[in-house]
């Protein structure tokens, strides 16, 4: 098991080095000069422009401008905002918990219903049951999820008034924010009404969100549990005269988990993407909508280095998923 | 098989080659033929899949006669008639079926002629991402080495980023704007289509019709593109199918958040972009737009569906 850690450790490296180089270049790839990009000056003399390449290291070679930028981002220096001069980290540490919450609620339906629901299809093959959840996941699936967002904002936000339309809070309550979490800071805060109204805010951007990974988590659990339904222990553990629901939850479940959790783990990057239009949807204060804005300003550092910290966020997921197999499947850790 | 072309030298089976192919031709197409009829059994049997092809096929015909099809000039304002509802809805009006938008212009033909646009996309991405993709994929697949390594790992690099994030960023560089929003997509799609090809080149390669080309003197690219690539067509068909409403759908978002096809232009996705502010009052100027991309990828991917049943040989045998 060490073994498998450390040689799966290994291969992560030149995927990181590839994506420090990207976000390194970026600034380097825009149109126009560095120097005015990074310093947001458009007329300048040529003494004040020589000044400036000096002052961001531009003058130096390539190689040792990319060598202090990896040094930077691994000491957690990514630099400050070019609109409002504030560290890039501390920005993204303080969005973070606001994206990762939302996230984490998107995935926890996904997983729940998507597993149900595919398990429900494939126990029912060829019935109406198995034809409506998976018409259903095939709609999910081919969503454009911002144009969802709004239909959910028509009828059950501006039209019924379930829910809000936009934020994490309601305006009237206010607390100070301890870990980040809406959820957890809001029952910290021991107000009345606080937690409801933060599960409120979180309950249409969740749904959103989960749309997409909830429909390819049902669509795979279906044809994973048929493939393992078909299998000999399968048929034995019948023939032991133990009940349908225990064959299908237990025995077959739990080979049919593999292919289910590398789904589950692909979807953290689609999970990403559709926070950025989510986020933008619902004005989520989280990455997503932070870097749209950034993108909108052109406040190129904020992309340089919320491109870097998303792209690890997505390696350290998959490597953790990687590590999830060898833990379930005995068999890839041996190989 | 591998035997009995080796031992020809290729130099001498000009005129002998001649005879026997005008024999297999005829085998050929008969048999080319079967297999058709043998995938098209398969496809036909699948509702979803023909509602999908259905529906695709009307997408085709109104996208290629746009100008026939369509009532009005999908750019003609019409300063009287400024957010007229859909003809059912109280105070429509039967000139504009499914309304107007903001500044008065027709729905239905903005919608319309945004087919064009939406299919456009989709084609030309996945025309562009298969081809780069194949031909990475087959570069990588065949020679292995070094070449392999660094082909993979810039696609790994390209798979670390989730994908509308790194189109928007690949958009903030070269600059808003369609066609260089299909540049990105396309670059983004391109990686799973390396992988495939890689995956089953590596699979194919060591087959005997393979060796058996290469000893009859077939150089690589020969080989690659003419002995290898055919057979590897079925997983990229389907993967093209996904890519291609995948494409759709990420133009689409790009246009959304203002990066993508810039207004005036009726794509369905800028389209929805520019009306959002009207959308408690007019609801139709957001909801139509949507409800044509939802319909545009969920036809393709119903007919994606249907290609992988037909061509996947693991579930035929089931």
């Amino acid at each position: 098991m060490l073994r498998f850690i450390l040689n799966r450790l290994v291969l992560v490296i030149p995927t990181f080095i590839g994506i420090s180089i990207l976000s390194f270049g970026f600034i380097r790839l825009l149109p126009g000069d560095p120097v005015d990009v990074l310093s947001g000056e458009h007329t300048m003399t040529p003494e004040r422009h020589a000044e400036l390449l000096h002052q961001f290291g531009l003058d130096r070679p390539i190689w040792q401008q990319y060598l202090d930028y990896l040094g930077r981002a691994l000491h957690g220096d990514l630099g400050v905002s070019l609109s409002n001069h504030h560290s890039v980290m501390e920005q993204f540490l303080q969005l973070f918990p606001a994206t990762i919450e939302l996230s984490v609620c998107a995935m926890i339906i996904a997983i729940v219903l998507g597993v149900v629901f595919g398990m429900l299809a494939a126990s029912r093959r060829d019935t109406w049951v198995d034809q409506i959840t998976m018409g259903g996941a095939l709609v999910g699936y081919s969503m454009p999820i911002f144009w969802w967002g709004l239909l959910l904002i028509i009828v059950f936000a501006a039209g019924l008034h379930w829910f809000p339309v936009q934020g994490r809070m309601d305006l009237a309550i206010f607390f100070k924010p301890t870990t980040g979490f809406m959820l957890i800071d809001s029952l910290l805060s021991g107000q009345k009404g606080a937690f409801l109204s933060a599960v409120q805010h979180l309950v249409l951007p969740s749904i959103v969100l989960a749309t997409i990974p909830l429909a390819v988590i049902a669509r795979q659990t279906r044809s994973a549990m048929l493939e393992v339904l078909n299998e000999d222990y399968v048929r034995t553990a019948r023939a032991k005269g133990l009940r349908e629901g225990r064959v299908t939850a237990i025995h077959a479940f739990r080979n049919a988990l593999i292919p289910i959790v590398t789904t589950i783990g692909l979807q953290v990057g689609t999970l990403l993407a559709g926070a950025v239009l989510t986020e933008t949807i619902f004005s989520w204060p989280g990455i997503g909508k932070w870097m749209i804005e950034a993108i909108g300003h052109r406040d190129y550092t904020v992309v340089q280095g919320g491109l870097l910290m998303i792209a690890i966020m997505v390696m350290v997921v998959n490597l953790v998923v990687d590590l999830l197999y060898a833990l379930i499947n005995p068999r890839i850790r041996i190989q | 098989m591998a035997e009995t072309v080796s031992s020809e030298p290729p130099t001498e089976t000009a005129t002998p080659d001649v005879a026997t192919s005008t024999e297999i031709a005829p085998i050929v197409s008969t048999r080319r033929f079967a297999a058709f009829r043998e995938f098209w059994g398969y496809f036909s049997k699948n509702r979803g899949a023909l509602i999908g092809l259905i529906v695709f096929a009307l997408l085709v015909f109104v996208a290629i006669f746009a100008p026939f099809v369509a009532p009005h000039d999908p750019d003609d304002q019409f300063r009287d008639f400024l957010l007229v509802p859909p003809a059912w809805q109280d105070g429509g009006n039967w000139q504009f079926i499914l309304g107007t938008d903001p500044l008065g212009r027709d729905m239905l033909s903005r919608l319309i002629f945004g087919s064009r646009f939406s299919l456009l996309i989709g084609l030309i991405v996945v025309t562009g991402a298969l081809s780069s993709g194949v031909i990475l994929g087959l570069v990588a697949g065949y020679f292995r080495g070094w070449v392999d390594v660094v082909i993979m790992r810039v696609m790994d690099v390209i798979l670390a980023f989730p994908s509308l994030l790194l189109a928007l960023v690949l958009v903030a560089i070269l600059g808003p704007g369609l066609v260089n929003a299909m540049i990105a997509i396309a670059i983004v799609l391109q990686p799973h289509f390396a992988r495939l090809t890689r995956a089953s080149v590596m699979s194919e390669k060591t087959r005997e019709y393979v060796v058996s080309a290469r000893l009859a003197g077939a150089g690589p690219i020969r080989i690659m593109l003419m002995t290898i690539l055919p057979n590897c067509l079925a997983p990229l068909i389907v993967q093209a199918t996904l890519s291609f409403s995948n494409a759709i759908l990420e133009a689409a978002a790009l246009g959304f958040l203002g990066m993508g096809a810039q207004p005036p232009t009726p794509e369905w996705g800028t389209m929805l972009a520019d009306a959002r502010q009207y959308i408690l009052r007019a609801s139709w100027v957001v909801t139509l737009p949507g409800l044509c991309i939802l319909i545009t990828v969920l036809a393709i991917n119903l007919m994606g569906d249907g290609l992988r049943d037909a061509l996947d040989p693991k579930l035929k045998r089931s």
